[in-house]
């Protein structure tokens, strides 16, 4: 059985990564004849001997004809072993906006360095962005070794310069690998101009890395989506998604807000029922208990969410009009739907240099920093630290519509 | 962990349970939802995860077809058959009638297709029944516009698509909020490939429409592609209908649909075959996105699937 790895790339072409991609895909075989004409006829129209591949992800007309890549672009490839997919951002044009949207649903991130270059401000920026969006496992990629002699020192100079950055992230496991993305390098077959290395290719170790941490929570949550109510069989159970950790049948659940406490009677499927659905699976859930239910309760088994109607969070701000204290904007935490008012902007984070200037501030456009917020009724949360699913929200803005903030609830402290 | 030991989602359980969470997220935030359906393979997948998230109950929302009239009859024929089944409700919303009340002018010549209509239909079929959101099959792998495409994607009230200002889409929270006139396209299996679609049909013992499998068909070679003779394609010059053992990979209109060579009788010798192309599905069988090298997305900018 194969499961799937949602991974996340930053970078750009400078550092390779449209090569490394468009060799992971091509070796994978997950560019077919057809797409990789079309490449080869419009990168010889432009007048280039060499395939672009970043042809096979710039999907939009804007994107080939300024040569830029404005959205991400989700590429999908797979091995007798797992199914990947990539979420490719474009490491320039809007890049912390794409970067997040990107890694908000990753598994883990390829942090792309250039070996002539070294640990630069963007992989500073990408690296932390990977730690901030909560992702676990990082490939730090030493490209183009092929360009230093495939020499050891180089590598060993990057990883420790590298090493000496991790210590301020929240990334429990960095695997750093050297390669030639150009030349096929460890990418797929280890190297042999590479022989000082002993570790993995990138594409074994992308098979082999061990990634469901959610599944492994200790407290089991659970967003009511929606309640499916079926008089002819006089049916009702709670639709939705298990957001961390474990739901079994005979768990004792709180139901929040409120906090009434019930158990959890029967898990349906399509299929019949199970006795237990890990973390992303969808199901559908009786209770013991006639009880009041609604989409946007959380029915929480295990350690009890931070409920309250006040939270702390890391908020990415994605709106030209920026964010301010005193803004008003809608929540949308897993399946709640509040209102907020933005109480204090405490502080913006310098992403390049990890620091964070303090103080009253706001939020422009790109910008990252923490802000405290009020709701308009109890919200029950995870810090985001802990569980993705439950500590994270969207702000829109209620004029307008637009998606604006992107937010990452922090540990009361 | 206590109890018995849960094993991590397999790929295909995975994408399921997204598509499932989509398809509840917007019958629960959205009023007045359609699931598109056409009767080709994406579609099926759909109607089996709408059963899987909604049942026992039905769905929250109808079905319809945008029939252009130049559909295959094996394809309508499994439309109606399926619908009944379900017992859910189906719209017919017709080219036909567009092109009868004078909406959308008929194409002529050799060339001739009923694709680019199809678009005025179905916007005119979301005013008129009011809808705000509406389900497609539509999946990332299948086009390079596609693979920028939202799961929830915005729709003015001109049912246009702007790639440029599109809602970021960050964990699993769609951003569903509307105003009078606008709607979303939403495309729970976006993260699907074409072979993932194969997996799940063998796994889940969906039935298809016969055209998928290999069968005898009087076919004519045309731009590299062979389509079916029929009442809708006028054959040109120097175009020899012969028969031969052919199967379809995507079902569109006959007049833009081309079969692919096969001897691939049932699900399981499909599935290897797909396996093993080596051209991809839209770029083997279909004349609409040959147009120009961004057909794709200026079809989408005016409001199609």
């Amino acid at each position: 059985m194969t499961d799937l790895l949602r991974l996340a790339t930053a970078g750009s072409v400078d550092d390779g990564k449209s090569t490394l991609i468009g060799r992971l895909l091509y070796d994978a075989k997950a560019i077919l004849a057809d797409q990789m004409e079309h490449v080869e006829e419009v990168s010889k129209r432009r007048g280039s001997d060499v395939p672009d591949l970043a042809l096979l992800t710039d999907g939009l007309r804007a994107e080939r004809e300024q040569g830029i890549t404005i959205d991400v672009a989700y590429r999908y490839f797979a091995t007798p072993k797992r199914k990947f997919i990539l979420a490719d951002t474009p490491g320039h044009v809007q890049y912390t906006r794409n970067m997040v949207t990107g890694a908000s649903t990753a598994d883990l991130a390829i942090v792309l360095v250039d070996a002539r270059h070294g640990v630069v401000e963007q992989t500073r920026r990408h690296a932390f962005l990977a730690s901030l969006l909560g992702i676990r496992h990082l490939v730090l990629a030493v490209n183009k070794m092929d360009l230093v002699d495939w020499e050891q020192a180089t590598y060993d100079r990057v990883v420790a310069d590298f090493g000496a950055l991790a210590e301020q992230l929240r990334v429990p496991d960095v695997v750093a690998i050297p390669m030639s993305a150009l030349l096929g390098d460890n990418i797929v077959d280890r190297s042999a101009n590479l022989s000082w290395y002993d570790g993995p290719a990138l594409l074994e170790h992308l098979e082999a890395v061990e990634v469901h941490e959610e599944i492994a929570l200790e407290g089991a949550r659970f967003p009511v989506q929606y309640v499916i109510r079926d008089q002819a069989t006089d049916y009702r159970g709670y639709a939705g998604q298990v957001a961390g950790g474990v739901l079994r049948v005979g768990d004792a659940v709180q139901v929040l807000p409120g906090g009434r406490t019930t158990t959890v009677a029967a898990i349906d499927t399509f299929e019949g029922e199970i006795v237990a659905a890990p973390a992303g699976q969808s199901v559908t859930v009786r209770l013991a208990d006639d009880i009041d239910v609604a989409r946007g309760d959380l029915l929480a088994a295990g350690p009890a969410p931070l409920a309250s109607r006040e939270l702390t969070a890391e908020v990415c701000w994605m709106a030209e009009a920026p964010l301010r204290a005193g803004g008003r904007y809608a929540l949308k935490a897993a399946t709640s739907s509040v209102r907020a008012i933005v109480d204090e902007v405490s502080d913006r984070l310098d992403v390049a240099n990890l620091t964070a200037f303090p103080g009253p501030a706001e939020l422009a456009l790109n910008d990252i920093g923490r802000v405290r917020l009020r709701v308009s009724r109890e919200l029950a949360v995870d810090p985001y630290a802990v569980n993705r699913a439950t500590g994270s929200f969207i702000l829109v803005d209620e004029a307008s519509n637009e998606t604006v903030g992107a937010g990452m609830v922090l540990a009361p402290t | 962990m206590s109890g018995t030991s849960v094993r991590t989602l397999t790929h295909l359980q995975a994408l399921e349970s997204e598509a499932i969470h989509v398809m509840r997220e917007v019958a629960a935030e959205l009023e007045h939802p359609v699931l598109l359906f056409s009767g080709g393979k994406d579609s099926i997948v759909l109607l089996r995860l709408a059963e899987k998230a909604f049942r026992p109950a039905r769905f929250p929302f109808p079905l319809m077809h945008v029939d252009t009239g130049h559909n295959f009859p094996e394809v309508i024929e499994y439309r109606d058959r399926r619908v009944a089944e379900l017992g859910e409700r189906l719209i017919v919303a017709s080219v036909q009638e567009s092109i009868d009340t004078g909406r959308v002018k008929e194409q002529t010549g050799p060339r001739a297709s009923r694709n680019q209509l199809q678009t005025t239909t179905l916007l005119d079929a979301i005013e008129e029944h009011g809808f705000d959101a509406a389900f497609g099959g539509a999946r990332r792998d299948e086009e390079r516009a596609r693979a920028k495409e939202r799961i929830m994607s915005f729709r003015d009230d001109f049912g246009t698509w702007d790639p440029r200002r599109q809602r970021p889409e960050l964990w699993n929270l769609y951003n569903g909020r509307l105003r009078k006139g606008e709607h979303v396209r939403v495309f729970p299996i976006s993260n699907w490939t074409e072979l993932d679609v194969w997996q799940y049909i063998a796994e889940e013992q969906l039935e298809v429409p016969n055209i998928y499998f290999s069968h005898e068909r009087e076919v004519f070679a045309r731009d590299g592609m062979l389509y079916a003779t029929s009442d809708h394609m006028e054959l040109m010059e120097g175009e020899e209908p012969f028969t031969t053992r052919v199967r379809y990979r995507t079902v569109g209109d006959m007049s833009c649909t081309g079969a692919v060579q096969s001897d691939a009788p049932d699900l399981e010798s499909v599935v290897t075959e797909i396996a093993a192309t080596r051209i991809t599905e839209r770029g083997e069988t279909r004349a609409d996105d040959r147009v120009s090298e961004a057909a794709m997305e200026d079809r989408k900018v005016a409001g199609y699937f």
